[in-house]
C-alpha cells in the first residue's frame, strides 16, 4: 500500500498535463472551426515547408 | 428598407455605389469580412486562400469553414470589390460583411468559459472515478477515508469553479421565486457534495464525490451542445443582417451626405439610386424611375414612377436616380405600422411550451418532493439525520435530470445540425417540434415560389433581328427585364446589334439609333405599343409595329418538388398572394394548388392563417415580403427566404440559405423524426426513474448503484439522440 504514496500524485499529475495541454488548445483558438480543420489536412498545401 | 451594398434581394443593386463605400468604410479597420456561401471542403479552402494572397496588398487571409467566412488582413488600397472579384473569377460567391455588425467575441467567450468548465469537470471525474473504483472494489478503513479525503479535495474546488452557471442560474430563478431545471440540479449537486463530506469525517462507506463530479459533467456537456446550436444559428443571423448596411443619401446644399436612417426627419430630401430601397416613406420630387413594389405587395409589375408618386419604405427603385421627399419616417412610416400589425399578431399566437419546459414543470418539484418525503420518512423511522441526509441525496442523484439536460440538446443539435447542412437555419429552439406539427403550408407566391426574377417567355416566338437589337438596347440598363433579355439572347448564341448613341431615359426604357432609324425599348405607353395584361417590355425599330417581349417569374428550383412532396405527405397547400389574379392562378395551376387567393392584403393573410389555426390547424407560413411579415409572425412555425426583407426573417423562426426550396418537405420530417427522438428519451428517461428511484428511496442505493445508473441512463440518452443522422 506504501506505492499509493506515489502513484496517486503521479496520477493526478499525468491528469493535470492532459488538462494543461486541453486548456493550451482552447486558448490557441483550436476549437473555433472544427469543420475547417477536419478538411485542411487533406490538402497538400505547405506540406514540404511551414506556412511563413 | 434600406439601400444596401450586395444583396441578393434584388438583381439591380450591384450598380449602386454603395459597395465601394462600404468597402472603405471597413478598411479603416484593417480588416475585411467576406461571407462564402458556397465553399464546402478541402480544396475551396486553398483555392481561396491562395487566390486571396496572391492580391499584391494582401497580408493574410484565412477560410473558416464552420462559419463558411473569410478574414482577409490587408493594406489599405485593397478594396472589398476587387478581392470579392477575385473570388468571382475562381468561381465562388462572395459578399462583403459588416464587421461592425459581428460581434461574436462576447458569446464566443462565453463558449470557451463553458469548454473550461467542462474540461475541469473532466478531468476531476475522471480522477475522482479512479479513486472510487478502488473504494468500491473493498479499500476500507484508512486507505478509504485517505481516498475520500483526496476525492473532497478533487472535488470542492472543481465543483465551485465548474458548476457555477448552475448555481447562478438556479439563483437567479429562485430570487425570482420561480422553479427551473437548474434548482434540483443545484440542489443534488450540493446536498450530495455536503453529504459525503460529512460521511467522510465520520469515517462512513457513502461519499457520493464522483456522483456529483459526473452530474456536472454530463450537463455541462448539455448546455455546451446547446449553446453550439445557438451561437451557429445567431452568428449567421448576424451575417444576414450585416449584408444590409442602413445608410442613405441625404441632400445636403445638393449634395448627397451618407446618413444613417435613423437620424432622417420628416422633410429632409433624400437621393435614392438606381437599385436602392427607399429608407423612408416619401413622395417624389425630382426624376423618373421604375419602381418594384414585390417585396410589399407582391405585384410582379414595376409601376412607373414620377413627381408626385408616394412612395413607401422598401420599394426598390430601379432605373433613374429619384430624389424623395420625406413625409413619414421611424414611428409613422408603413415599415413601423407593419411592425405593428406583427406585434398584433404574434402577441395572440399561443406561448407554445417547448417538451422539455413541459418536463421540466413537471420534473422540478417532482423531484424536490420525492427527496424531501425520503428525508422524513427516514428520519421519522431511524431517527437517523445522517441516514436520512444520505437517502435524500441518493434520491436527487439517482434523478439526476440527465435526459432533459443531455438528451433534448443533443438531438436538437443533431438536427439543427442536420438542416443546417442542407441550407436551413433555425432560428427558435422550439421551432424544430412546431415543425413537427404542421398540417397547412401556406406559400407566398412572389420571391417564395418565385424566384422573383423575370425570365423571358418563348423566345424561339421572336425574330434574331428583333433580338439582337433589344439585347444591344437592353445592355445598357441594369433594369432587371433589361437584364434579363440580354442574358437569354446570349444563352440562344446572338450578339448585339450595332446600335448607336445608346441613351437610357429613366421610368420608361432605352432608346438609340440602328442605321439612322430610331429603334426604342421599353414600356408600353413610351413605344406606342398596347400594354398586355403581364410583364412585359416594347421594342420598336423606326415606325415599324411594336414587339413585346414576355416575362413570367421563374419558378424557384424545387418548388414543384416541395409541393408535390408536402402534398403527398397529406399537407394541405394553400398559396396566398398580393399580385393579380390570372398570375397567381397560372402558378397555383402549374403547381397542383387547388386553394389560393388573389391580391391578399397583409392583413387578409394574417387573417386567413388566424382562421386556419382557430380552426386547430398548425399552419406552416413561407413568406419573403413585408406583406408576409404578419402572416409569418402569426403562423404556428414560418419559413423564410434569406433573400427575405429584414422584417420577415425577424418574425420567421427558420431561415432558408440557399435557392433552394426544397429543404422545407425535408425539415417537417426531420423535425418529426427529433421530436420522436425527443420523446422516446423521455419515456426511457421515466423507465430508468421507475426502477431505480425505489431501489435509492429504500435505502439500498451505494455510490456504485448511483454512478452506474447515472451513466448508464446519460449514455443511452445521448446514443439514442445520436440515432437522428
Amino acid at each position: 500500500m506504501e506505492m499509493l504514496v506515489y502513484l496517486i500524485p503521479i496520477s493526478l499529475f499525468l491528469g493535470g498535463l492532459g488538462l494543461l495541454a486541453f486548456l493550451w488548445t482552447l486558448k490557441n483558438r483550436q476549437y473555433e472551426d472544427p469543420e475547417g480543420d477536419s478538411q485542411r489536412f487533406l490538402s497538400g498545401d505547405w506540406d514540404d515547408k511551414p506556412k511563413p | 428598407m434600406v439601400e444596401h451594398a450586395r444583396p441578393a434581394a434584388c438583381p439591380a443593386c450591384s450598380v449602386s455605389g454603395l459597395a465601394e463605400d462600404v468597402a472603405q468604410a471597413d478598411l479603416d479597420k484593417g480588416q475585411i469580412l467576406l461571407s462564402l456561401p458556397t465553399i464546402h471542403c478541402a480544396a475551396c479552402i486553398s483555392a481561396v486562400e491562395r487566390g486571396l494572397s496572391g492580391v499584391p496588398g494582401v497580408k493574410s487571409a484565412r477560410v473558416n469553414l464552420t462559419l463558411k467566412r473569410a478574414s482577409i488582413e490587408a493594406a489599405a488600397n485593397v478594396t472589398t470589390e476587387q478581392l470579392i472579384d477575385v473570388l468571382d473569377g475562381l468561381g465562388y460567391e462572395a459578399h462583403e460583411l459588416d464587421a461592425g455588425l459581428l460581434s461574436t467575441t462576447a458569446s464566443e467567450k462565453a463558449g470557451r468559459d463553458l469548454l473550461l468548465r467542462l474540461a475541469v469537470s473532466g478531468f476531476a471525474m475522471m480522477n475522482v472515478m479512479l479513486l472510487s473504483v478502488s473504494v468500491w472494489s473493498g479499500a476500507v478503513d484508512a486507505t478509504r477515508d485517505l481516498f475520500h479525503w483526496i476525492s473532497a479535495a478533487i472535488t470542492l474546488p472543481t465543483i465551485a469553479f465548474s458548476a457555477q452557471p448552475f448555481f447562478k442560474n438556479a439563483w437567479t430563478a429562485l430570487s425570482k421565486g420561480r422553479l427551473n431545471m437548474d434548482v434540483p440540479i443545484s440542489l443534488a449537486i450540493g446536498l450530495a457534495v455536503v453529504t459525503s463530506l460529512w460521511e467522510t469525517m465520520l469515517s462512513g462507506e457513502h461519499a457520493y464525490f464522483d456522483a456529483a463530479l459526473a452530474l456536472t459533467f454530463f450537463l455541462l456537456t448539455g448546455r455546451y451542445l446547446d449553446y453550439r446550436t445557438r451561437s451557429i444559428a445567431r452568428s449567421a443571423a448576424e451575417e444576414l443582417a450585416a449584408l444590409e448596411v442602413p445608410r442613405a443619401f441625404k441632400l445636403v446644399d445638393g449634395e448627397p451626405i451618407e446618413t444613417p436612417i435613423a437620424e432622417l426627419t420628416v422633410g429632409d430630401h433624400i437621393l435614392v439610386k438606381p437599385g436602392g430601397r427607399m429608407p423612408v416613406d416619401g413622395e417624389i420630387i425630382e426624376g423618373q424611375s421604375e419602381i418594384d413594389r414585390s417585396l410589399l405587395t407582391g405585384e410582379t409589375l414595376p409601376v412607373f414612377a414620377e413627381q408626385g408618386l408616394q412612395v413607401s419604405t422598401g420599394e426598390i427603385n430601379l432605373t433613374g436616380p429619384l430624389i424623395i421627399r420625406a413625409t413619414a419616417v421611424g414611428k409613422e412610416s408603413s415599415l413601423y405600422r407593419m411592425a405593428e400589425l406583427v406585434a398584433v399578431a404574434e402577441s395572440g399566437r399561443n406561448r407554445y411550451t417547448s417538451l422539455a419546459d413541459g418536463a421540466a414543470k413537471l420534473y422540478a418539484p417532482g423531484v424536490h418532493i420525492l427527496s424531501a418525503l425520503s428525508f422524513v420518512g427516514w428520519y421519522l423511522y431511524s431517527g437517523d439525520m445522517r441516514t436520512a441526509l444520505n437517502i435524500a441525496a441518493a434520491v436527487l442523484i439517482i434523478t439526476c435530470p440527465c435526459a432533459l439536460g443531455l438528451a433534448v440538446p443533443a438531438v436538437t443539435t443533431a438536427a439543427s445540425g442536420r438542416l443546417f447542412k442542407k441550407g436551413m437555419l433555425i432560428k427558435d429552439s422550439t421551432a424544430l417540434e412546431r415543425m413537427a406539427e404542421v398540417d397547412t403550408v401556406v406559400f407566398d407566391k412572389t420571391g417564395t415560389l418565385t424566384s422573383g426574377f423575370p425570365v423571358l417567355q418563348d423566345i424561339g416566338t421572336y425574330g434574331d433581328q428583333d433580338l439582337s437589337v433589344a439585347m444591344a438596347l437592353a445592355s445598357g440598363s441594369s433594369h432587371p427585364l433589361a437584364k434579363s433579355l440580354v442574358e437569354a439572347s446570349k444563352q440562344s448564341g446572338l450578339t448585339p446589334a450595332s446600335v448607336e448613341d445608346l441613351r437610357e431615359v429613366p421610368g420608361y426604357g432605352t432608346e438609340g439609333l440602328l442605321n439612322g432609324q430610331r429603334v426604342r425599348l421599353g414600356r408600353a405607353v413610351w413605344v406606342g405599343a398596347k400594354a398586355l395584361p403581364t410583364t412585359a417590355t416594347y421594342l420598336q425599330i423606326g415606325d415599324a409595329a411594336p414587339v413585346a417581349f414576355r416575362f413570367v417569374d421563374a419558378l424557384r428550383p424545387g418548388a414543384a418538388e416541395t409541393v408535390a412532396s408536402l402534398k403527398a405527405a397529406g399537407k394541405e397547400v394553400i398559396l396566398l398572394s398580393g399580385d393579380t389574379a390570372p398570375a397567381v392562378e397560372a402558378l397555383a395551376t402549374q403547381l397542383g394548388i387547388d386553394q389560393w387567393a388573389a391580391e391578399a392584403l397583409p392583413e387578409d393573410k394574417v387573417n386567413r392563417v388566424q382562421n386556419l389555426s382557430s380552426n386547430g390547424k398548425h399552419v406552416l407560413m413561407v413568406g419573403d415580403g413585408l406583406n408576409d411579415t404578419a402572416a409569418l409572425a402569426a403562423a404556428h412555425v414560418s419559413i423564410s427566404p434569406a433573400t427575405a426583407l429584414d422584417a420577415a426573417r425577424v418574425a420567421a423562426d427558420i431561415v432558408l440559405l440557399g435557392n433552394d426550396l426544397e429543404p422545407i418537405a425535408e425539415a417537417v420530417e426531420t423535425a418529426k423524426s427529433a421530436t420522436r427522438r425527443i420523446r422516446e428519451n423521455f419515456q426511457i428517461a421515466t423507465v430508468y426513474n421507475v426502477i431505480a428511484v425505489p431501489i435509492a428511496i429504500i435505502g439500498l442505493a451505494t455510490p456504485l448503484v448511483a454512478a452506474l445508473a447515472m451513466s448508464a441512463s446519460s449514455i443511452t440518452v445521448s446514443l439514442n439522440a445520436l440515432r437522428l443522422r
